[in-house]
Order: C-alpha cells, then sequence, then structure tokens
C-alpha cells in the first residue's frame, strides 16, 4: 500500500515495482525482472560482485553512508567460520520511516539483494531484525521468505548452483539503541542491546561471534538494481562518490509529505519546494533536520545544497538516514530541542555515564527553560554539557544526543534568550 | 506451562533459526510473541521461556526490563499508543495525546477501569512523513485527527 501520491520528480529504481498489483508477491516480482541479478551474480566471482558495488558507489543508508563494497571487502572469507548476514530493519531514527515501505511493498528485493551479499562473502545464514512495532511487516516478509523457499530461492541448493543459504526474520522489542549495530547483534543473540566496543567490527566478528556483513534495509534493496543494470548505471544516477538514489522521508511543515525516491545530490530547497508541495500555510521556512533527528539543524538559509553526504557534511550536518524534517516560522526552538533531548533520554542504554547523565541533565535543563524556569547562565550551561558529551561514549548515541541540541542552541539562541527574558527571576539554582 | 498449537509450532522452529547452541538467540522473540498470546510477561512466563531457551530466569528478567515494548503488567484490550516525537509534534501530536488522555480519562501508561484501553506516549514509531501518526495494538493509523481518533475510540467501544 502507498501512503502518499508519488511525485513526478521521483526516479524510481528502489520502487519501481511500488503500486503494482500484489507488489510484494514473489510472482509479481518475478515478473518483473526478479531474482535475474541473482542469477547474474551465481555466474559472477566473489570479487567480481564487490567490485561491482564498489564501483556502484552504495553507500550505507542506515546513517554513516559508510561504503558498502568497502564494507563488503572486510569480511575475511578464508576464515573456517560460518558467515552471516544481518540487515537491519530497526528503523526508530525520528524522522525515518522509508524502510517500512520498502519491506511492505518489496520484500523480495531485499531477499535478493541478502542473497547477493551471501554468494560475495560466502554466508550461510541471515536474519532480517525488525523492530517490534512493525508486526505486521514480519508477517509480510515471513511469507516473502516462504514463498522464496517453496520456489528455490532460498533454501539447499539455491537454483540448482550447489549454494546454501537460510533466511529468517527477527523482531526487536522496542529500543531504538538495538539500531546501532553492536547494540542489534546483541539483541539477535537474546541479549539487552548494550554497544560491543570495536574494533573487532561485525565483518571479522558480528552474529555470534562469526564474520558478519550488516546493512540497513535500503542498501541491501539497492543491491539488485546494481548487479542487474551495472554499478556504473547506478554511480551515475548520483553524484561522485555518492552513487544512486535514495528514499527521503519528507514530514513536518510541508504540504505533502511522503516517502519519495529521489537522485543523491537532489537540492534541499527543491525538494521541499516542488516535491513537498512547498511549506503548509504558505509560512515561510524557518529549519530543515535533513537526515533524521541526529543530524545537526539546518536553518532556512542553509537549505540551497544537494543532498548527498559529502555536500552535508560540508555543511555541517548529516545525510544521516534520509529522515528530511520541515519547520516553519511558527515552530519553536527550544520545544523542539525538548522533545528530541527527551527521546535520547528515554533510548540512552545507561552503559556511560557522559551519555546516560549527559541526556538526563539536558533534558531537565531543557524542561525548565521551555516552562519559563530557566535561570541566565542556563544556555552556556546546556551548549557546554552538550559539547562535553562529544565522542566520549561507547557508541553515538551520545553525539546523536549532543549534536542537534549544540546545533540549535548555537543557531537559535535568540529564542533561548527569549524564553528567558520572558521568565526572569525564576528558579536560580536548584534543576528539577 | 504451555501455548497454544500455533504459538508452539512457531516456538519450535524459532529455535532452528539460531545455531546450534545458541539458542538463546530465539529469546527476545519468544518472550514478544508469548506476551501477545498471554497478555503480559507474568513470572511462570519467564521460568517457562528460560527453560525453552537455556537461560536463567534472572538473565530473562534484565532482558525484560529493556525492552519498551515487554511489560509484567497487562495492557488494555486496546493499548493506544501515541507519538509525540519531532515530526509528529510538528503537526499535532501532543495534543492528540492530551485528547486521547482526556477522551479515556487515564495518563501515560495508564488502564482504563474496564480494562478496555490502555494509552501509550510512545517514541517515533517509522509513520513521520504520515504523521501525527498512532499505533492500536499492531494496527497504524495515519495523519490521526482527535476526530478521527474519537471515531476509532467509539467503534472500539462498540465491539468491545
Ligand atoms: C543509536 C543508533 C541507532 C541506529 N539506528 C539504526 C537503524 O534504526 N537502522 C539502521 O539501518 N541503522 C541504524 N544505525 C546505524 C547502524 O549502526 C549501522 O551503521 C548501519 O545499520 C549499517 O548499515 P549501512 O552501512 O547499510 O548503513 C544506528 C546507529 C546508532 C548509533
Ligand atoms: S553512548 Fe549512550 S547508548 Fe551508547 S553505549 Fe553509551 S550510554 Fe549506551
Ligand atoms: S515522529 Fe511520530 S512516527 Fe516518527
Amino acid at each position: 500500500m502507498l501512503y502518499n501520491e508519488p511525485s513526478p520528480l521521483e526516479v524510481r529504481v528502489l520502487t519501481r515495482r511500488f503500486g503494482l498489483p500484489n507488489s510484494a508477491s514473489i510472482d509479481t516480482y518475478l515478473a518483473t525482472d526478479g531474482y535475474k541479478a541473482l542469477e547474474k551474480a551465481f555466474d559472477m566471482t566473489p570479487d567480481e560482485i564487490i567490485e561491482e558495488v564498489k564501483t556502484s558507489n552504495l553507500r550505507g543508508r542506515g546513517g554513516a553512508g559508510f561504503p558498502t563494497g568497502m564494507k563488503w571487502g572486510f569480511v575475511p572469507r578464508n576464515s573456517p567460520k560460518p558467515k552471516y548476514i544481518v540487515v537491519n530493519g530497526d528503523e526508530s531514527e525520528p524522522g525515518t520511516c522509508k524502510d517500512r515501505v520498502l519491506i511492505e511493498n518489496d520484500p523480495h528485493q531485499l531477499i535478493e539483494g541478502v542473497l547477493i551479499a551471501a554468494l560475495a562473502v560466502g554466508a550461510s545464514r541471515g536474519w532480517i531484525y525488525i523492530r517490534g512495532e512493525y508486526r505486521y511487516l514480519i508477517e509480510i516478509m515471513d511469507k516473502a521468505i516462504a514463498e522464496a523457499y517453496a520456489r528455490g530461492y532460498l533454501g539447499k541448493n539455491i537454483l540448482g548452483r550447489g549454494f546454501d543459504f537460510d533466511l529468517y526474520t527477527h523482531t526487536g522489542a522496542g529500543a531504538y539503541e538495538c539500531g546501532e549495530e553492536s547494540a542489534l547483534l546483541e539483541s539477535l543473540e537474546g541479549k539487552r542491546g548494550v554497544p560491543r566496543i570495536r574494533p573487532p567490527f561485525p565483518a571479522v566478528s558480528g552474529a555470534f561471534q562469526c564474520p558478519t556483513i550488516l546493512n540497513n534495509v535500503e542498501t541491501f534493496s539497492a543491491v539488485p538494481a546494481i548487479i542487474r543494470d551495472g554499478g556504473a548505471a547506478f554511480a551515475a544516477l548520483g553524484t561522485p562518490k555518492n552513487g544512486g538514489t535514495r528514499l527521503f522521508c519528507l514530514s513536518g511543515h510541508v504540504n505533502k509529505p511522503g516517502v519519495y525516491e529521489l537522485p543523491m545530490g537532489f537540492n534541499l530547497l527543491r525538494m521541499i519546494n516542488e516535491v513537498g508541495g512547498g511549506v503548509r500555510g504558505g509560512r515561510a521556512l524557518k529549519a530543515v533536520i535533513p537526515g533524521g533527528s541526529s543530524c545537526p539543524i539546518l536553518k532556512a538559509e542553509e537549505c540551497d545544497l544537494p543532498m548527498d553526504y559529502d555536500s552535508l557534511a560540508k555543511a555541517k550536518s548529516m545525510l544521516g538516514s534520509g529522515g528530511v524534517v520541515v519547520m516553519d516560522e511558527t515552530t519553536d526552538m527550544v520545544k523542539a530541542a525538548l522533545r528530541i533531548m527527551k527521546f535520547y533520554q528515554h533510548e540512552s542504554c545507561g552503559w556511560c555515564i557522559p551519555c546516560r547523565e549527559g541526556t538526563t541533565w539536558l533534558k531537565k535543563l531543557l524542561t525548565r527553560m521551555d516552562e519559563g524556569r530557566g535561570s541566565s547562565n542556563d544556555i552556556d550551561l546546556i551548549a557546554d554539557l552538550a559539547k562535553n558529551m562529544l565522542g566520549r561514549t561507547f557508541c553515538p548515541l551520545g553525539d546523536a544526543a549532543a549534536l542537534p541540541t549544540i546545533s540549535i542552541v548555537e543557531k537559535f539562541r535568540e529564542e533561548f534568550e527569549a524564553k528567558l527574558a520572558a521568565s526572569r527571576g525564576q528558579s536560580k539554582f536548584v534543576v528539577v | 506451562m504451555t501455548f497454544s498449537p500455533k504459538l508452539e509450532e512457531k516456538f519450535a522452529a524459532l529455535l532452528t533459526h539460531y545455531p546450534e547452541g545458541r539458542q538463546r538467540g530465539a529469546l527476545i522473540p519468544m518472550l514478544l510473541y508469548a506476551q501477545d498470546e498471554v497478555g503480559a510477561i507474568t513470572p511462570e512466563l519467564v521460568e517457562e521461556v528460560a527453560k525453552r531457551c537455556g537461560v536463567t530466569p534472572l538473565q530473562v528478567d534484565e532482558v525484560v526490563g529493556y525492552y519498551s515494548m515487554l511489560h509484567r503488567k497487562p495492557l488494555g484490550k486496546y493499548h493506544i499508543q501515541v507519538c509525540t516525537n519531532i515530526s509528529c509534534m510538528l503537526v499535532g501530536g501532543e495534543e492528540l495525546f492530551e485528547h486521547a488522555c482526556k477522551k479515556l480519562g487515564i495518563g501515560h501508561k495508564q488502564v482504563t477501569p474496564d480494562g478496555l484501553f490502555s494509552l501509550e506516549e510512545v517514541e517515533c514509531m517509522g509513520a513521520c512523513s504520515w504523521a501525527p501518526a498512532i499505533q492500536i495494538g499492531y494496527e497504524f493509523h495515519h495523519k490521526v485527527t482527535p476526530e478521527k481518533l474519537d471515531e476509532l475510540i467509539e467503534a472500539l467501544r462498540k465491539i468491545q
């Protein structure tokens, strides 16, 4: 099912089957070039597959944007241990709702991507980790997996090529931190989602301490097109070093929020105005979170930029998970900062003190600021506290909590000051 | 403790999904699926799942404490989860949650006296582009207005 109208500006590669009747069924998939890439991959060597993915300039769609082909190349193929594939379908980064539509509308594309990865490293098993709230997607995925077994695309001697691979779904049970790759692996092993110290990285010691390829749903879903049409064709859709298209999740104050597949490097203002139909109610744009709530915010005047990993990094933000949250001139930035912090405080796994305590104190400070009980040095205290978390935590959640806060205080300081001015003389020392 | 034949079948399969000797992997799926049938994570359930996955009840307990979807007390028959995270907040998620509180006469993580409804303010549920969003049980509802929420609640009251 599609939840929003497609846009004519979209370039449909991963979403090409969206909207077809029974797009999730194996029959529709097979009728539209499905599993052709797998057949092609069987005639390639593992090195050729990895080379093709490198050529495509595909970068991880989970958040960090690490080059996928390079990641696959880190798996020690001559290791005597079994190799595994893990799909990250935890999708919990606020602003992000793309993996959901990929699984719902085209689960076989994901299975095919996983199979190609399995061929590339000689993996024998895989798991698709799906957040617990997405129960209906687990059912869709289980059905697709059963179809693939029945037609000989999973199980023993796949397509008569002497290759065995088993694939399962695995449900999460409510924890943002389990989207972090090493916490996800702990969760897969039946434990609390507390991250692992790295190195070793999952490529060397991942699921059940065996070499593992772990990628996001969208990343694996891009692989069939890359093998089918060639890595160079995929690369050409994007910008240098940022191959292909990606699914952007437009939300917030736009007229046509929705998930849209656009080429890497698509201009952010154009995305808001032409794809998203402009800011709601004809209001002025104030700010945009470009890639999920972990990313530093952009002021309206910073939004005329191409949406790719490198351009966003240059603008001191991140492309992240593709969650584009649009805020108009009426948005209360202190409230926004507080709501974002509440989330990270709730989701901190509690292992390291800068993250556990930092998020808790930031939430308290932002709460009293928002409620008009702030004191004069709170603004600097908030900024200092957040800056002191940076780089001092075991996993990137600490930075993910600090970065948006720092950017909001820096770019919208006058709003914090206005709240203070309205609340002068309130509780000076006690933070409750 | 035994479960419905359908769930027993699912559990038997689940235990084969993890490498030999690593059946603990089945723990979280087993807990969640069992909770759906039993209604809450009871001490007996903890014992049973511990036995099946080859871990101690204490190891199960610490897992139950970590994951927000696992709960030791029963929820209402219809568990209404309202997202107030950033994308939903921008388009009325917080007001929607307040409306739900008033309509049901309960607050965050509370259950109505008749046990029919429970309410929870939740974090992003992956429906940001179709916000504000809620889930009733596992079912998603998009672009929910206070009026639409009232209708949904009234409809559920009728079927009970
Ligand atoms: C706190 C935290 C949460 C994350 N959540 C997700 C998530 O929900 N989905 C996801 O694919 N990656 C998530 N990531 C990124 C993963 O750790 C990992 O980098 C990614 O799944 C790798 O896949 P990719 O290379 O295809 O992007 C998260 C990272 C952190 C630090
Ligand atoms: S940074 Fe936060 S979430 Fe990550 S390990 Fe430390 S406490 Fe846990
Ligand atoms: S912010 Fe509400 S569903 Fe994502």
